[in-house]
């Protein structure tokens, strides 16, 4: 309980200095969202009077509580450009984002799960080296190239999946999964690597336990061994890594969302940087950083609840 | 006649020290292929990002409507893009941003890095922990969106770009710093030198400092190629130094659209970068195994 108290603690302040600092980015630095309202020809009287009608000249601290108390209550105001109340145009697109990183990191986990599992029981062997080497290569291609390739490859010389676009579920499932996977997939084969390092590094040590040398004793197979006594206890840090890695696809997906056409938040933020739409960069970068914070907290709570050893030594840490 | 027999004997021992030479040589190198082979990759592309204006390559903005989106052939070795560029020489001149990028970033972020993590780790108290909170705060917001931040406010500049990224690299820098230090600071060597009357600036500098910088160094090879990954990404939205010194990142996006009927606008800086990016890491990796194996010797 002291433990979940002292990270909740943690959480405000985090998530205060977080506010302030995206707050101060795009307020305080040049850059002056009035300039840019008014335009180049405007004259000092109108950036003013701009300046006014956004209560801009008032002290930073007090209009930071006020944007706070606003971001507490749902009005994270309205976009310079559009006039589109800036909640509601980041709750549009989060489910699709959302779905995105869900569709990832289950594909993720299918590419981990069985290397992972073949890498710790092969360990130092041939299969162990051929799948190092893999995510060895994988880790050295960021996302948005494999992005390319695949649009090149699946999209262009097989057709068999669509480069861009987005279809509601509303379309039905299918018409709405085929435009997802090739982005998915981008993702997927960098974020595997560090999910099926971390399974073998711990079904490793937990091959090692006593009670996998007496299931084998009891003449188990191999295969049992591995699935039914080895794969849980060995995928704990691999779970929170997963969760960790939702928390920052949310906005990390920007360049994803871009190159395929996907509504989400990342492709509403890098509209809004091209744009200069500074209402809705700071909403933006304000929610993916409370999400990420968010996720960060709830999977180091899960993961406490499930582990007591963690409580323990985190409490130790102080 | 006798001198013959002699050559011919000292050719067959020759041959022989050849054949065993070259197992023993084989048997050292067998991973070293590995760090050898990217290493001549990394010095082929430095050297010619350093040369570039003096290897007689068509200028990397010179437009040629005539040319354009021609594969890769005689005339330009590389082919052109959409606007008759040659692709070779944009690829070099962008190795120039995309390197200086990847190495002046992580030093940057490295440098603040080791500032702070030294004072946390060694004054720890309510330093160590607004330094802690800072960090943390830093670190809650994705790396991408932060360079975002940076480039909508202070615009694409080469030093902006370095100083931007250089900025992400400080959290890890930090922490590594600081557990470092701290292990350090309790050390006989450091209370022997607080006990002859050294200051605290002189401890950090002549004690501590020489004994965090060698792990950091190491870990730098680790950020390069994320650095150049992140310029890359950076670049590749259009956010990063600006067009005609197009990086590795932009030349990817710029052939985008063209994907169907010159693929290789595209594909060949794609493949490029995921080499110089596969052998900085092999490289890395390399050279912190061999640290950590040092390190362990000598403790």
């Amino acid at each position: 309980m002291r433990y979940l108290v002292r990270r909740a603690q943690r959480l405000v302040i985090v998530l205060l200095a977080v506010t302030l600092f995206t707050f101060l980015l795009v307020n305080v630095l040049p850059g002056d969202v009035a300039y840019e309202i008014a335009g180049t020809e405007a004259t000092p009287e109108t950036v003013a009077a701009i300046r006014k009608s956004l209560g801009l000249d008032r002290p930073v601290l007090v209009r930071y509580f006020e944007w706070l108390g606003g971001i507490l209550t749902g009005d994270w105001g309205k976009s310079l450009k559009s006039s589109e109340p800036v909640w509601q145009a980041i709750m549009a697109r989060f489910p699709v984002s959302f779905e995105l990183m869900l569709i990832a990191q289950t594909m993720a986990l299918m590419l981990a799960l069985p290397l992972g599992i073949i890498s710790a029981y092969r360990a130092g062997r041939r299969p162990d080296k051929v799948i190092g080497t893999l995510a060895f290569m994988s880790v050295s291609m960021p996302a948005f190239m494999f992005a390319i390739l695949l649009i090149f490859l699946f999209a262009l010389k097989l057709e068999w999946l669509p480069a861009t676009g987005y279809e509601p579920l509303s379309k039905g499932l299918w018409a709405n999964l085929k435009p997802m996977i090739l982005p998915a997939l981008s993702f997927a084969l960098v974020e595997w690597t560090i999910l099926m390092r971390t399974l073998r590094a711990e079904m490793i040590s937990v091959l090692q336990e006593d009670y996998i040398s007496l299931a084998r004793a009891k003449g188990l197979g191999d295969g049992r061994i591995l699935l039914a006594h080895a794969l849980r206890p060995s995928s704990f840090s691999m779970m929170t890594l997963l969760g960790l890695q939702v928390g920052r696809l949310i906005g990390g997906a920007i360049i994803i969302e871009e190159i395929f056409g996907i509504p989400g938040v990342g492709r509403l933020l890098i509209g809004a940087v091209y744009g200069r739409d500074f209402v809705v960069i700071q909403g933006c970068v304000t929610f993916i950083a409370i999400a990420f914070v968010l996720v960060n907290f709830l999977v180091d709570i899960a993961y406490s609840l499930l582990d007591p050893r963690v409580r323990v030594s985190g409490a130790a840490h102080g | 006649m006798a001198n013959a027999v002699l050559t011919e004997a000292r050719r067959e021992a020759d041959a022989g020290d050849d054949a065993a030479a070259r197992t023993a040589h084989r048997n050292r190198t067998r991973l070293g292929m590995l760090f050898w082979l990217p290493l001549a990759w990394l010095a082929l592309v430095i050297l010619l990002a350093a040369l570039a204006p003096f290897l007689g390559l068509a200028a990397p903005d010179a437009i040629d409507w005539a040319n354009i989106k021609t594969p890769p052939g005689t005339e330009h070795w590389l082919g052109t893009d959409v606007l008759g560029r040659d692709v070779l020489s944009r690829i070099i001149y962008g190795a120039r941003v995309s390197l200086a990028v990847g190495f002046a970033a992580p030093a940057i972020g490295i440098a603040a890095g080791l500032m702070l993590g030294i004072s946390a780790g060694y004054y720890k108290g309510w330093l160590d922990d607004i330094i802690g909170i800072a960090i943390d705060t830093w670190l809650a917001v994705p790396g991408l969106v932060i360079l975002l931040l940076f480039s909508v406010i202070f615009g694409g500049s080469l030093l902006m770009v370095c100083v931007s990224l250089g900025l992400l690299f400080i959290p890890s820098a930090a922490r590594i710093t600081r557990a470092a230090t701290l292990n350090f600071a309790t050390r006989e060597f450091v209370v022997a030198a607080r006990g002859m009357g050294a200051s605290d600036a002189r401890i950090l500098a002549r004690e501590i400092f020489p004994n965090i910088i060698w792990p950091l160094v190491a870990f730098m090879l680790v950020d390069v190629p994320i650095a150049i990954v992140a310029e890359g990404a950076l670049s590749f939205l259009g956010l990063s130094v600006k067009s005609p010194t197009a990086s590795w990142g932009g030349l990817i996006a710029e052939g985008r659209e063209h994907l169907q009927q010159a693929p290789h606008i595209s594909l060949i800086p794609t493949l490029v970068m995921f080499l110089t990016v596969l052998s900085f890491n092999l490289v890395g990796d390399a050279v912190r195994r061999r640290l950590a194996d040092v390190r362990e010797s000598a403790i």
